[in-house]
């Protein structure tokens, strides 16, 4: 009886929302409680003492906190771009191979398959100031350096952005390299007979019919921009005198070593709505450069 | 006769650059790989060396002390291996099953409000891991399931979900409504209808999916590394810490675990690296 007045959509549905219900919902619902209290994990009681937005004014007028918002924001900025033209200069060079393909294809998804916290290790590792592969080349070429990568705020940076490039080119080099196959080629021809450079080719008929690959690239990537963390945890840990520290290591710090939970939990609010501004706005133009390709289903 | 000449010399310069980019975009992407593995072979004298030793020699030494077990001052890498293994499999094939019905509805079904369940749906996943941990950890605690198989196959069940669902709406989408309603007239269930004609033509779709889904368990962290505590239940990204030591890191030790840890990713992907590229694709853009 009960069964048949359940439509059969939502029967189908119905597990997935079980399961997120069970494990994101309600524990969101309940740190967005608590980020309304002066938890601290030491002190049980304070769960239950309300002091309203306390936390969220103490972040909001902390100089730290909003270095190290605007710092993420900057980072992943700089990261995305970075990943999108390299990743469209692998595809663009790939698409040009004409032996070898697969194989050059199959070492592209290398990195794709390496955790973040096995990427942070190994460029801890390679950028490691006494016996890294960066400094020891130096070192064997003559130059009579040992570069302080991890340690000087600038080239901590630096390195941290390289490993995360590192990781996540490939996906956009990927796709992109998925469109340029599927793409058809008797506008490239015609082009071509109407006499368009390389470059109005490129610009007007290529990288149009690309819109969409880039954007799916783009929506996958926000979905977890967070993975940064492990990287940046692992390599510095926030550090040198906090010049490598993002929303999420900030977060991670107050709410585990400090033992403040109800300050870490308005911390990690702002940082869901940062991811989830990232994801909607990708969907969206995801959904929009499918609608001019016709392509919407 | 100069033109052509000119012409053809600007041809092979273009050539060679177009050789040199992608020898060195190869090599970026592979040196690091190749030096860890590099190191896992060798000995920590030499890997600590100074002036830097160019020419490696070969020792199991990393290896042995791995499995050795936890007597030689080793990881209990094996236990962590298995705690992996049962948690990416459990979690993968239970959010495939969940992921797949749920883009089975998305796919199939006209309902009222359809977009926004999804866009939502997809929200949830967008939810960074550490912002997770914090409440989650608080919750299993109380709850009695941390520091347990069973609290980390859920929480990768429900981190998988949304993508899986995702990837095969795409793929339901592709195959022609006419197809099960054929075999529905021939007197198939609809249940029947959709295991014998639906599902094996989604298969790649799925096995993408599948690939997707065990990658993130295999590979996660920043849950793990707060929802395990006890060599019973730790993931390996969680065990590659146990080389860590306040001021030193035993690198080669490192080196060694985080091979075995990429083999079965690479492993895998390799053999449904095709569904991989299609499942992506198809999954996104005609979704």
């Amino acid at each position: 009886m009960f069964r048949r007045r359940l439509p059969e959509w939502l029967v189908l549905l119905l597990p997935a929302f079980i399961v997120i219900a069970a494990v994101v919902l309600i524990p969101l619902i309940f740190s967005l409680y608590s980020s309304f209290t002066p938890y601290k994990l030491t002190r049980p009681s304070t769960l239950w003492r309300w002091i309203g937005t306390a936390n969220y004014e103490r972040i909001l007028t902390d100089a730290k906190f909003w270095a190290a918002f605007g710092r993420t924001v900057l980072f992943l900025t700089i990261v995305l771009n970075l990943e999108l033209i390299l990743g469209l200069c692998i595809a663009l060079m790939m698409n040009k191979v004409t032996w070898g393909q697969r194989t050059l294809r199959t070492i592209l998804m290398f990195p794709m398959m390496f955790s973040p916290i096995l990427v942070g290790f190994q460029f801890k590792f390679i950028f490691n100031d006494n016996i890294g592969l960066v400094n020891n080349a130096l070192q064997s070429m003559g130059f009579d350096v040992a570069l302080p990568w991890l340690v000087d705020g600038k080239l901590a940076m630096f390195s941290i952005i390289f490993a995360e490039v590192w990781m996540s080119t490939s996906v956009f080099a990927i796709l992109i390299l998925a469109g340029l196959f599927a793409m058809p080629r008797d506008p490239l021809e015609a082009a071509k007979v109407d006499g368009c450079t390389p470059w109005q080719t490129f610009r007007h008929i290529t990288l149009p019919f690309l819109m969409p690959f880039i954007y799916i690239a783009m929506t996958i990537r926000s979905l977890d921009v967070a993975r940064a963390y492990d990287i940046v945890q692992i390599m510095t840990g926030g550090g040198p005198a906090r010049r490598t520290e993002l929303l999420w290591t900030l977060m991670s710090r107050t709410g585990y070593v400090d033992a403040r939970m109800g300050l870490a939990n308005a911390m990690g609010y702002v940082s869901i709505l940062l991811s989830i501004a990232f994801t909607v706005y990708f969907f969206r133009k995801l959904s929009a450069a499918r609608a001019e390709l016709g392509m919407g289903g | 006769m100069d033109r052509n000449q000119a012409h053809r010399n600007r041809k092979r310069g273009l050539k060679a650059l177009h050789f040199l980019a992608l020898f060195l975009t190869m090599s970026i992407i592979c040196i690091p790989g190749l030096w860890i593995v590099l190191n896992s072979f060798r000995p920590t004298v030499e890997i600590m060396a100074k002036p830097a030793v160019w020419i490696p020699s070969f020792t199991l030494d990393h290896y042995r002390a791995m499995f050795g077990g936890a007597g030689e001052g080793g990881v209990p890498v094996l236990s962590y291996f298995r705690n992996s293994l049962i948690v990416s499999v459990v979690s993968t094939a239970i959010a495939i099953l969940i992921g797949m019905s749920g883009g089975y509805a998305f796919a199939r079904y006209r309902f009222r409000g359809k977009s926004s369940y999804f866009v939502g749906l997809m929200l949830f996943r967008a939810v960074p891991g550490v912002a997770l941990s914090l409440p989650l950890f608080i919750v299993f605690a109380k709850v009695g399931i941390i520091d347990t198989h069973f609290g980390l196959i859920l929480v990768y069940v429900a981190l998988n979900v949304p993508f899986t669902i995702w990837l095969t709406d795409g793929f339901f989408r592709q195959i022609p409504k006419e197809l099960h309603e054929a075999a529905e007239i021939d007197g198939c269930t609809r249940w029947q209808a959709f295991w014998k004609v639906e599902f094996p033509v989604a298969r790649s779709g799925v096995a993408s999916a599948a690939i997707f889904a065990f990658l993130t368990s295999w590979n996660e962290f920043a849950l793990a590394s707060q929802l395990t505590r006890s060599v019973g239940s730790k993931t390996m990204p969680v065990g590659l810490l146990d080389f860590t030591a306040e001021f030193t890191i035993n690198w080669g030790g490192m080196c060694a675990l985080a091979v075995l840890m990429i083999l079965p990713a690479l492993i895998l992907t390799f053999i449904v690296q095709k569904h991989l590229i299609a499942g992506l694709t198809f999954g996104g853009v005609k979704g």
